[in-house]
């Protein structure tokens, strides 16, 4: 389900424009409030939805397999560390969860990337993301799948 | 320069009611200005609907009492310390801006319904340089420095867009403002009499320019900070999760830093 700014709300301060990994969080030039340009091309992993300090920006399905009328909220509070999702269907159930964001403190656990050395010309053209694996902490390569594929999701 | 009335001298040219008919006219194209703009928009229409399906959703009912405290924390919070900044930055530049706006408008009003053909007391051409100075701070420092596209988009800052419409036009009065005064203060009279209608063509802009620009967001902004403030009152938060039950343990996180990573 991509996003959508509730204008009203948006104080246009830029931290979705400035998270979105895919770019499509930009600035209105009439209104100067955030909005999604190109919400088909969103990748849907919600980072503007948590950056939003106003809380200003909900999801929504499309229309052919989620009809208006349901929402998607999100609580980030980030000095307990946590999301909080309330989920309302059309039918008027409601699911809240709770999650963490962050289970370490910030800045203290968090490696700091400006810091290192910048990576040699091997690792530029390596197909590894910037000190992977080490910075993502796990050594000795990518984790093996299970042989055999099933019906359901693996953790 | 700063404690004579600039309007009192510039009638030896033009007559006061002249001046007073120009403030009349500005004051009645925002008033139809914003009118036009809520039925063009229906944001009169949008806030009521939101505040009728908060109260379907709200958990509980909020009483007579509880609704005057909502409009004062409004006035105070939201309004008159433009609470609802979460950049400490732009709250800074808004204030600046919102008050220096506050001095010059009503000053220019008082000194030319009031003062032009008696003496000024010194305070009202010291109040309107010091709304003049305000609106210069707080705007070049938003223009240069704090607008988002700009920040957060990377888009140079001489890029222009129509939310510029408000910005540029309130800059342009008082720039063109303090510089008239300063070159009327000199005696230099040819220059005195360019920034003179350059200061009036931005004022006009300003003002008659309020259906395409951001100007009615002072009398919209009032709406939206209410509903918020209501939302919470009555149970319904918008939507929005009850706060999680969990102790304040971390810092900040991503609020302490500014989005300007391009």
């Amino acid at each position: 389900m991509p996003t959508f700014v509730y204008m009203t709300r948006c104080d246009g301060c830029g931290e979705c424009v400035d998270i979105c990994p895919s770019d499509i969080m930009h600035i209105d030039p009439v209104t100067r409030r955030a909005y999604n340009i190109e919400p088909n091309m969103c990748w849907e992993c919600y980072s503007c939805v948590k950056a939003c300090p106003q809380n200003a920006i909900d999801v929504r399905g499309y229309a052919d397999f989620a009809p208006l009328g349901h929402s998607v909220r999100v609580l980030r509070e980030e000095e307990k560390g946590t999301i909080s999702w309330r989920i309302k269907f059309r039918d008027g159930r409601e699911k809240n969860f709770v999650s963490p964001i962050c289970t370490e403190k910030w800045g203290e656990k968090i490696e700091d990337l400006a810091t290192l050395p910048v990576p040699d010309e091997e690792a530029l053209n390596s197909e590894l993301l910037c000190y992977e694996p080490d910075v993502l902490g796990y050594a000795g390569g990518l984790r093996k799948l299970p042989g055999k594929f099933k019906q359901g999701v693996y953790y | 320069m700063f404690t004579s009335n600039p309007f009192a001298e510039l009638s030896t040219w033009i007559s006061p009611s002249l001046m007073q008919a120009y403030v009349i006219v500005m004051i009645i194209m925002v008033a139809a200005g914003t009118i036009i703009d809520v039925l063009h928009k229906k944001s009169a229409k949008y806030f009521s609907e939101n505040m009728r399906k908060s109260k379907a959703l709200g958990t509980k009912e909020v009483g007579g009492g509880e609704m005057v405290s909502i409009a004062i924390k409004t006035a105070i919070v939201d309004v008159a310390a433009s609470g609802e900044f979460c950049d400490q930055r732009r709250r800074i530049t808004h204030l600046l801006t919102m008050y220096g706006f506050v001095l010059f408008a009503a000053t220019t009003a008082i000194m030319i319904f009031g003062y032009i053909g008696s003496t000024t007391p010194a305070i009202l051409p010291l109040l309107w340089h010091a709304g003049a100075l305000m609106l210069c701070v707080g705007g070049y420092w938003f223009w240069f420095f704090i607008r988002v596209d700009v920040a957060a988009e990377g888009n140079a800052w001489y890029r222009v867009i129509r939310a510029d419409l408000f910005i540029l036009s309130l800059l342009a009065t008082a720039t063109f403002g303090l510089i008239w005064s300063a070159l009327q203060a000199a005696g230099v009279a040819v220059w005195s009499a360019l920034f003179f209608f350059l200061f009036i063509f931005a004022s006009t802009v300003l003002f008659g320019g309020v259906l395409w620009s951001k100007f009615a967001h002072m009398f919209f902004f009032n709406d939206t900070a209410t509903t918020e403030i209501y939302t919470e009152a009555d149970g319904s938060r918008d939507g929005l999760p009850e706060p999680a039950d969990q102790p304040e343990q971390f810092g900040p996180g991503i609020k302490r830093l500014a989005p300007k990573n391009y």
